[in-house]
């Protein structure tokens, strides 16, 4: 039996800068056979391993019937996200996965679904986003709610308004700083919320992003009575092995590259009220 | 069961010969920097005749007596762990020619059949563990599950505990009650020996067994009994974890974070510690680049450093989740508690912070079931 550790070689096919600091590279196994054979739901998550540096955990962007290429947004910040950014069309890197558990798209059939996120944490939700619009009949209203620290930084403006223009489909975004020209709100993304229109009985609610402004977010939507059990939330810790054994990914009795990285609110709600767990 | 069979002391080199011809390389306590390690035993001369430990909070000190003995000491630093759990190995190598292909390698580690002997029932009750965390779940390790396989195991039931264990309190001791291949008690003159495997059953048939008297079964027996009878120190109740988690922000968690130094002693010597950290190390040529996992600590500043952000900032986080984790979120993931009672995180503290203590300020004293 092969190590659950032991990734696969992929090659760059096409990279993509996003934003000064933000890049796609859109990968294929070189192997057909593993490449075909590759699967994997919205919301999961590989690890990205760079010849002779590390590993990472960066969660798949790309839509999961796409038969020709997997994606992944990064942004460069650390020691192999860096080195990840140097790559350019045609160099190879390592990939193990998919892992964890993605978002409840069967639980999400027949509802309105908001889609909360903040800064990089709109990437694990761009899976979701394009496989409920393939599917629009299965889903009610969607309403996509995207904070950024600065206009800047706003990723897929583009997709954005294109979305925005989709029937059923209401696109909020907030910018704390904002540059010329910027069509969306400025201030906190919570400030948006309330132009939201919910049904608490009838709305699933998907987010990501820093946990402060999750948690603004869960506060605001129990206000407006949608239950604990109808929020999931895509969380972050630290990750070495994504199989649940090195222990880094703990949150309670949680191993979040296993049991999560998207976990029920009601699930988790005791924990994330708790500082430094 | 049938009645053990007695070998006498003097014969004891002939179990480590049968080992040895069953193509076993045996693994014992002997002593080693003022403490009681496992390593490679080449005769029987080199267990610790007559040593015994003097445990204590912050404490682990040998003393010698006349005693015949060679297992009437409670723990020292390592069980079972390091065996199967090394704590250090490459997993993967990585090359990478000259067009930049990479191709990847599985490291298999030489399943090289072990034979321990010595193990206590709280390193049993451990090993029980990590085989449910490395090998019951969805990704079997490769490497453990090697060395596992090819382990023997030759149990020692407890008769001298330390004053930091509490094994009886989480019930696991200090008999070993199962998952032995075979179970020796130590008496003066010799051993009772009782099989719990076909392989076990083996080695027993080629030793010089005689009967065991009822006089000898039952000193065994009231040594266990009296080994039970003697540990102070326990645990308030063997499933804490729903006090524990409604306990997160206790101001005992502080209290205990000015003491603790974060060092990460008490996860290096627990047993059922697990936590490991991943890294890779080229080679200066740069063509080929090995995988490594090495054991990490929940108390190192690393080990929840996620981009720019250390999760557990300071001690009181850290000391929090191990003890969490330890005696609650294990309920969670392995059906039971993560402490097995052998007090290693006790004596290895260098500041004494004792598990026990820990546990009854933050839940109570409650009851033990």
């Amino acid at each position: 039996m092969t190590s659950p550790s032991l990734p696969h070689e992929a090659e760059v096919m096409e990279r993509v800068q996003e934003s000064p600091s933000i890049f796609t590279l859109r990968l294929r196994m070189t192997d057909a056979k593993v490449h075909a054979a590759y699967r994997f739901v919205p919301g999961q998550f590989n690890m990205l391993s760079l010849f002779g540096v590390g590993e990472v955990p960066i969660s798949i962007v790309s839509d999961p019937q796409d038969e020709q290429l997997f994606d992944h947004t990064v942004r460069a910040l650390g020691r192999v996200t860096n080195g990840l950014a140097a790559l350019k069309s045609g160099d190879r890197l390592g990939i193990r996965g998919p892992f964890g558990r993605g978002w409840p798209l069967v639980e999400a059939e027949g509802r309105d679904i908001v889609i909360i996120t903040g800064g990089l944490g709109c990437a694990p939700t761009v899976a979701v986003i394009n496989y409920i619009l393939r599917r629009r009949a299965r889903y009610g209203r969607l309403t996509l709610i995207q904070g950024v620290k600065h206009s800047d930084d706003l990723i897929w403006a583009q997709r954005y308004a294109r979305w925005a223009r989709e029937p059923d489909t209401q696109v909020l975004i907030a910018a704390n700083v904002a540059g010329p020209l910027w069509p969306w709100h400025v201030g906190q993304v919570t400030e948006v919320f309330e132009r939201a229109a919910i049904d608490p009985a009838r709305t699933l609610v998907m987010m990501c992003g820093p946990e402060g402004m999750m948690l603004a977010g869960v506060e605001h939507l129990r206000e407006r009575r949608v239950p604990a059990e109808a929020i999931w939330l895509s969380l972050e810790r630290s990750m070495h092995c994504a199989v649940g054994h090195c222990g880094h990914c703990q949150f309670g009795p949680e191993f979040v590259c296993q049991d999560g990285p998207v976990f029920r609110y009601a699930d988790v709600q005791p924990l994330l009220n708790v500082r430094g767990l | 069961m049938p009645a053990p069979g007695f070998l006498a002391r003097t014969a004891l080199a002939q179990l480590l010969t049968a080992l040895t011809q069953a193509g076993y390389r045996c693994i014992g306590p002997q002593v080693r920097d003022g403490a009681i390690v496992y390593d490679t035993l080449r005769s029987v001369q080199d267990l610790p005749h007559g040593v015994h430990d003097r445990q204590a909070p912050g404490s682990y000190r040998l003393e010698l007596s006349e005693s015949p003995r060679c297992f009437a000491w409670a723990t020292g630093p390592q069980a079972l762990k390091p065996l199967l759990f090394v704590p250090r190995e490459t997993l993967w190598h990585a090359e990478r020619d000259v067009q930049g292909a990479l191709r990847f390698a599985e490291t298999v580690p030489a399943a090289e059949a072990l034979a321990v002997i010595g193990v206590r029932a709280c390193d049993l009750a451990a090993l029980r563990l990590h085989d449910q965390h490395f090998l019951a779940g969805a990704y079997p390790d490769p490497a453990y599950r090697a060395r596992r396989a090819s382990l023997l195991l030759i149990a020692v039931h407890c008769t001298h505990p330390a004053d930091s264990c509490f094994c009886v309190s989480t019930g696991d001791g200090p008999r070993a009650a199962d998952d032995f291949d075979l179970a020796l008690s130590e008496l003066d003159d010799g051993f009772l020996v009782e099989a719990g495997s076909d392989a076990g059953r083996r080695i027993a048939a080629t030793l010089p067994l005689e009967t065991a008297s009822v006089a000898r079964q039952s000193t065994a027996h009231a040594e266990s009994e009296h080994a039970a009878r003697t540990q102070q120190r326990r645990l308030p109740s063997r499933n804490l974890r729903a006090t524990l988690f409604a306990n997160l922000e206790h101001p005992r968690w502080q209290e205990t974070a000015n003491r603790c130094l974060s060092c990460g002693n008490c996860t290096s010597v627990c047993p059922t510690c697990f936590c490991h950290r991943e890294h890779d190390e080229p080679a200066l040529d740069g063509k080929t680049s090995a995988h490594l996992r090495q054991w990490d600590s929940c108390f190192t500043q690393g080990h929840s450093y996620i981009h720019g952000l250390t999760v557990h900032a300071g001690t009181r986080e850290r000391y929090r989740q191990w003890l969490t984790h330890k005696l609650g979120g294990w309920h969670d993931q392995y059906g039971r508690s993560g402490c097995v009672g052998c007090g290693r995180c006790i004596s290895w503290c260098p500041v004494g912070i004792d598990i026990t203590e820990e546990a009854a300020a933050i839940c109570g004293d409650t009851a033990h079931d």
